[in-house]
């Protein structure tokens, strides 16, 4: 459908960027952060960050709530999941998620 | 009406959905067990979902998981519940969460918006399991309502 692959193509770019996967791993570390908090030591504008918050948000790769005057971010894997779902089969889910346990058990080693 | 939704602590997760569906199929997908037992690792649930009325869900072999109250019944746009569990021998066991579902149309699909709060600390590893947990939880809701199958993935206790 379209509007389906409009959405994935929409995913697809808003990744493609290495200040907007920044940002994810920003809110990946701490999830519910402000716009202020977001721009804390990006040096980035504080508008170029809200532009990338629109792309990101547009996409469904963040959600936002608000909190009075602000507007607190947070990290929503549902389309990540979906393009996950499309191309990685059940079968290979638990082989690559015992290879991914093991990269990270490896990562982690000397911590 | 907008009582519990403006609170204090912000909520440690909001995961957002859209589903081809209709907001009464959504509603009725995370009320009954006809649905729940096939996306929410075999749960079933009940209550008769009225503001007030206690709610629970139950594994498949009968053992109590999750229970609390209904905190908003508005079918079929919003259910607000709390969220508590049988911590064991956990020391310091957390606080109940409490999960909000809002659902509204969308164009041709469903919003669907869910919401954890949490009142005090809990552990990380609880949350980052959790927050796992959910993703698959509401994927796997998405794909039976739209192709009438829910995903199939394993997943284990946090450690």
């Amino acid at each position: 459908m379209d509007t389906e692959d409009e959405a994935v193509d929409g995913v697809f770019r808003a990744l493609a960027d290495t200040n907007r996967r920044a940002l994810l791993d920003t809110l990946f570390a701490r999830n519910g952060q402000t716009l202020s908090e977001l721009c804390e030591g990006r040096g980035m504008s504080r508008q170029a960050v809200t532009k990338h918050l629109v792309i990101l948000e547009n996409a469904n790769l963040v959600a936002s709530v608000k909190r009075g005057r602000e507007k607190l971010h947070y990290l929503n894997p549902a389309p990540i999941h979906e393009i996950g779902e499309r191309w990685i089969s059940k079968y290979e889910r638990t082989r690559l998620e015992a290879l991914f346990d093991l990269k990270k058990a490896l990562e982690n080693d000397n911590e | 009406m907008n009582d519990g939704d403006e609170r204090i602590v912000p909520p440690d997760l909001v995961y957002v959905f859209f589903i081809r569906s209709t907001a009464q199929k959504v509603w009725d997908a995370l009320t009954s067990s006809e649905f729940t037992t096939k996306f929410f690792f075999g749960r079933s649930v009940e209550s008769d979902w009225k503001q007030g009325s206690p709610w629970k869900m139950v594994m498949a072999d009968g053992t109590l998981d999750v229970f609390g109250e209904v905190l908003v019944s508005d079918p079929p746009r919003k259910l607000q519940l709390t969220w508590d569990m049988d911590w064991g021998d956990e020391p310091d066991p957390p606080k109940a969460a409490i999960i909000t579902y809002d659902i509204e149309q969308a164009g041709d699909a469903v919003k669907l918006t869910m919401t954890q709060h949490t009142t005090g600390a809990i552990p990380r590893k609880y949350i980052q399991a959790g927050a796992q947990g959910w993703a698959i939880i509401l994927s796997s809701l998405k794909s039976l309502l739209e192709t009438g199958e829910p995903l199939i993935v394993k997943m284990d206790p946090p450690a």
